[in-house]
């Protein structure tokens, strides 16, 4: 039997206040993939993985995760296909009316289905696993810096194992030493979970240091999708003016 | 399928196959739970090597069956074992979250400081206000005309039809039952006194006081609030431009001319409600309660009423601007100080209605 792919989107098309931002998109990411999502400032990458996570319903098209239709009205189905994803905010997200602790732990609760302690040690295994302490789970997300923020997040993101990983500019606002971490991290869960990744950067380290395969979104469509290499020899204005001198880093 | 999360017992030792992730073994949870426990007890022989993925939920639930310590021989692919390294690293023991106790005379005091903080900033408030006034008498120019009328016209202007809704029903009500009293003492002339002063020297001003403490003064708490939450606060000042003057003198001005205003339509419409209730009820004529109005009611009244809308209108607006200006950049305070905001406003309305009470107690009533 074979696997549906993770993600599949068909002539997805969407617009805001009569403008269009995606028009007849598709995209497919198989399983065990690690995707960077390219673009221009404006060119719908957000609006896309909010499609994606079913926030935004698109005005025409299917958006199927693990094969299930996201319009599809089964709520335990939806629920069920959520839990599988996790999903990292620009800006952290944190609830913050619940400390750190409480937030990474918030998703296990839940579940209604595990008891204290093993929540306490998967909380602490997530924070072990973003490099934060265990004094950190009492903090709020208030008093956390900008980088905290999203190492909180990324534990949150990772606390229900999930098989989908959706970044939004993940690595932005940290450290060129923490971006390295990030990486490595992101990357070894990845082999040890057989993590699906589909990330929105800007950050050529991170992509060179992640990404499998890269997709390019551009002129309301995903002008190109394919292994790193296989991107190089696009030729499209956009993938050229990205990439300009830099295209040998990518490699 | 053969990702489902299986255990078969072997002589021996307990083989595990599948994929052992948090989403898989979820429907089954307590019976591998049960099963593993289970097996634990006299088997110390472990191959994971058939597992296609183990996550860290399995292998915190493994080790804790384990109870905390690998077992005498264990079979794991090396793509896992980190996996259950990191969990084996963890200390042995997880220390509860200790909950906060709640001592009573440290709560009484706790809210005390609180209230203490509370009227110390207010107080504070009023004196920048005044400074702000003296700075804007010196340069008229930076003095926020636009704010000021837009301020006038959403807490006055807009709350013109829900504060002619709620004085024309309680007109009505007052009437209806006063009437229904006087009626049996033969007495009905004197409700004209009755709806007069009470509607115009004490319901008309307590009443919008209220409404607008609900209406304008949570909007007013919710929207500094945001602005701090949302840095706009701060970047006003690196600006240069004086949050005070440019967010919340408007809003405390504003309400303060917006008040009296709402005052005097609020209790016209109250007193045409109890006029109406009156012409039904004891078929008291329009034009004979209009022409008694004057002699029953002194005008004095009517400044003591506008007076308190005046004095109400400016104690909510500051009340509502300094718990917006105290929100701290999370939900929980926006909703915690929103809340604040309309219980103290409406409270120190109604004590300044108290105090209003006793200082004018010679003045304004009728003399029989």
């Amino acid at each position: 039997m074979s696997q549906p792919p993770v993600i599949e989107l068909s002539g997805v098309t969407a617009s805001f206040r009569g403008q269009m931002v995606h028009r007849d998109l598709a995209l497919r990411v198989e399983e065990g993939q690690i995707v960077g999502l390219l673009g221009g400032s404006g060119s719908g990458k957000t609006t896309l993985l909010r499609e994606i996570l079913g926030l935004l319903r698109p005005d025409a098209g299917v958006v199927r995760l693990f094969g299930v239709d996201l319009n599809d009205p089964d709520v335990v189905l939806q629920r069920d296909v959520r839990r599988r994803l996790g999903m990292l905010f620009q800006h952290g997200a944190l609830f913050s009316a619940l400390s750190v602790f409480d937030n990474i732990a918030f998703p296990l609760r839940e579940l209604r289905c595990l008891d204290e302690d093993w929540i306490r040690r998967l909380v602490h295994l997530k924070l072990a696993m973003v490099g934060l302490e265990e004094a950190h789970g009492k903090q709020m997300p208030a008093e956390l810096s900008g980088g905290m923020v999203k190492r909180v997040a990324l534990a949150r993101a990772l606390a229900l194992e999930p098989e989908l990983l959706l970044l939004d500019e993940p690595t932005a606002g940290l450290d060129p030493d923490r971006s390295q971490n990030f990486v490595e991290l992101v990357g070894n869960l990845q082999r040890e979970l057989g993590l699906t990744v589909v990330m929105v950067t800007h950050d050529l380290n991170t992509l060179a240091g992640l990404a499998t395969h890269v997709a390019v979104l551009a002129d309301q469509q995903i002008v190109a999708f394919g292994t790193r290499a296989e991107i190089m020899t696009v030729d499209h204005p956009f993938v050229t003016g990205f990439f300009g001198a830099d295209r040998r880093k990518l490699l | 399928m053969s990702e489902i999360p299986r255990l078969r017992v072997e002589p021996g030792k307990v083989v595990l196959s599948g994929a052992w992730t948090l989403a898989e073994m979820l429907p089954m949870l307590s019976f591998l739970q049960a099963e593993l426990t289970n097996q634990s007890h006299h088997i110390r022989h472990w191959d994971l090597s058939a597992v296609t993925r183990l996550d860290s939920a399995a292998a915190v639930l493994l080790w804790r069956t384990w109870g905390g310590q690998w077992p005498a021989s264990l079979d794991v692919d090396e793509v896992h074992r980190p996996v259950l390294v990191r969990v084996a690293e963890l200390p042995r023991e997880m220390p509860e979250q200790a909950l906060p106790r709640v001592h009573l005379p440290e709560f009484i005091g706790v809210l005390l400081f609180k209230a203490l903080a509370n009227v110390r900033g207010m107080v504070a408030l009023f004196g920048q206000l005044l400074l702000d006034c003296a700075y804007l008498f010196r340069h008229p120019k930076d003095v926020p005309w636009r704010e000021f009328t837009s301020n006038v016209y959403k807490a006055g202007a807009l709350a013109l039809p829900v504060t002619a809704l709620v004085g024309f029903l309680i007109g009505v009500t007052i009437s209806y039952l006063s009437a229904l009293q006087l009626k049996s003492f033969g007495a009905d002339l004197f409700i004209v006194n009755i709806l007069g002063i009470s509607i115009i020297r004490e319901l008309g001003p307590v009443l919008v006081a209220v409404l607008v403490a609900g209406r304008s003064g949570s909007a007013m708490t919710a929207q500094i609030g945001v602005m701090r939450v949302t840095e706009e606060i701060d970047a006003l000042s690196t600006m240069g431009i004086s949050r005070s003057i440019r967010v919340v003198l408007p809003k405390v001005f504003g309400l303060t001319v917006a008040m009296p205003l709402l005052v005097l339509w609020t209790s016209a419409v109250a007193l045409f409600g109890g006029m109406l209730a009156a012409l039904m009820q004891l078929d008291l004529s329009l034009i004979y309660f209009l022409e008694n109005l004057p002699r029953a009611v002194p005008v004095a009244n009517l400044f003591i009423g506008l007076g308190k809308g005046l004095v109400f209108g400016f104690v909510t607006a500051v009340v509502a601007c300094h718990f917006g200006l105290h929100v701290k950049p999370n939900t929980e305070s926006l909703s915690a100080n929103t809340t604040s905001a309309v219980v103290t406003a409406i409270t120190s309305v109604i004590l300044v209605d108290a105090i209003f009470a006793i200082f004018t107690r010679q003045i304004g009533v009728p003399q029989l």
